[in-house]
């Protein structure tokens, strides 16, 4: 361990304000844009090939394509966003539905789920990270349809967890016994990814 | 430093406080810097590291930087930084450190932005993306040789190319902004005529910059027909 290390000369520069900086998770700064980050190409899905589902352990295995996914009750969800690379992004917004919502429909026999998206990105969850009003299918962000490059038509979105938690391009969850790691997650990634316990890497 | 057991030593887990032991000045705004960590392990080429910079009230920054040596370099972690000039840490680097100083670092980090010895592998760069190509192009030149490796580099121009005295026959440099009278390379930004010219039938492609770099080059490497699987890419910053 290095406690007590003082980089020599350092004095900082992007100090958060005062009255931000506790909703800053440690080693995390300000960031006013919204960078992207994703591991290949930007995959084009259009509304009419987008479905969502949700299968594996479950009583109910649903789909739902856009046209039934927009029928479904959507809520305003204001939330503060942490990436791994270490920008955070406070005070933003998206629209989309709870996943308590849509398990409700499927009703799941088991613990865990693995997010899949079009293009082939994966990444594992807790049933109990994705319940409780915590994490959302969303398709808007501050007022205006997901962007292409941030996940449209519809991502997950976990904001408890490190945003790589929030696939892009979702298409659905398989609910399964067991934790799997998804694709970053079996690239030295952490297997939950807390921002507060600044869960980065394996190790962590 | 307390004692580790063999599996904390190897595991990158540790912050560690690495000595910088030599600077070079690679272009006006990048400079590289060699550090040794009193716990060195190999990385894979692509692989990055963490920087910690601590003030004395207990502010602290971190970034991720990728590593540009080759593991084969015992002991040493090269780092490349570009200095932006509104940057916190990139700034630090640049005017705060010298030779001597140390560095709080841990890593090598992630497994999916790296070489492992796959060939034919086309290497496309923008800027200081070429920092994590460089390390697979330098490995692969002490390692296998025989193995196809090509790297198509974009700079804005000729004094902003980093390593340019080891960029050889493998490697295409353009120059998006502007170009000394006796450049006889490419201009201008990548485009569908470079990458066919760079372009392999098989193997994967590494593309490395910023975003709209990354936007734009995986593009014309689908174009000039990768499959998606094919490109792998890491993304720096937001802006160009
Ligand atoms: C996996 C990974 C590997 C990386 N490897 C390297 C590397 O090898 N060499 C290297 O120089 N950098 C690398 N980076 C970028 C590096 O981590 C920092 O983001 C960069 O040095 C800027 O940090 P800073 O503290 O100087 O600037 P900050 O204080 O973080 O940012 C200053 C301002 O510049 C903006 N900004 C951030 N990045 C950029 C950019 N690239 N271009 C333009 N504006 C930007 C920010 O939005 C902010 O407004 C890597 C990033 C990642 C995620």
């Amino acid at each position: 361990m290095s406690g007590g290390f003082v980089s020599r000369g350092f004095g900082g520069k992007r100090r958060a304000p005062d009255d931000l900086r506790d909703r800053l998770p440690p080693g995390q700064y300000l960031e006013g844009g919204f960078p992207v980050l994703t591991a290949g190409p930007t995959p084009t899905v259009e509304t009419a090939d987008w479905s969502f589902r949700i299968d594996g352990m479950v009583a109910n295995p649903t789909e739902w394509n856009w046209q039934q996914f927009n029928a479904l009750p959507a809520e305003e969800i204001p939330c503060d966003i942490h990436c791994v690379t270490k920008w955070s992004k406070l005070d933003t917004s998206f629209r989309g539905v709870s996943l308590d919502t849509l398990l409700e429909a499927v009703e799941p026999l088991d613990a865990f789920a693995m997010a899949h998206s079009y293009g082939g990105y994966t990444t594992n969850h807790s049933l109990e990270d994705l319940s409780d009003g915590r994490a959302w299918i969303v398709t808007e962000h501050e007022g205006e349809p997901l962007p292409r490059e941030h996940g449209g038509p519809a991502r997950l979105l976990v904001p408890h967890l490190y945003f790589w938690k929030s696939a892009k391009w979702i298409a659905g969850l398989r609910v399964s016994d067991h934790d799997e790691p998804g694709f970053w997650e079996a690239n030295g990634y952490h297997r939950r990814g807390d921002p507060w316990q600044e869960q980065r890497y394996w190790t962590d | 430093m307390s004692a580790l057991t063999a599996v904390e030593q190897r595991a990158p887990g540790g912050w560690q406080i690495a000595t910088v032991e030599a600077i070079r000045v690679e272009t006006p705004r990048v400079k590289s810097y060699r550090l040794r960590p009193p716990l060195w392990m190999p990385h894979l080429p692509g692989q990055h590291y963490e920087v910690r910079l601590t003030a004395p009230d207990g502010y602290t920054a971190q970034r991720s930087y990728s590593v540009a040596s080759s593991p084969l370099e015992e002991g040493v972690v090269e780092l490349t930084v570009d200095r932006l000039d509104d940057g916190e840490v990139s700034t630090y680097f640049h005017d705060v450190l010298v030779e001597g100083d140390q560095v709080e670092v841990r890593g090598p980090f992630a497994s999916y932005f790296v070489w492992r010895g796959e060939s034919p592998t086309l290497l496309v760069g923008g800027g200081s993306g070429v920092v994590p190509l460089m390390s697979m192009l330098r490995h692969r030149r002490l390692t296998a040789l025989e193995l196809p490796m090509r790297l198509l580099y974009s700079a804005r121009s000729a004094e902003d190319v980093i390593y340019a005295d080891e960029l050889g026959a493998d490697a295409v440099v353009t120059l998006t902004r502007s170009a000394p009278p006796d450049w006889n390379g490419p201009t201008g930004r990548i485009d569908a005529e470079l990458v066919a010219r760079v372009a392999y039938d098989s193997g994967p492609a590494f593309v490395c910059g910023t975003d709209p770099f990354v936007e734009a080059a995986t593009a014309l490497l689908l174009a000039a027909g990768y499959s998606p699987e094919r490109v792998r890419t890491e993304r720096f910053g937001p802006t160009g």
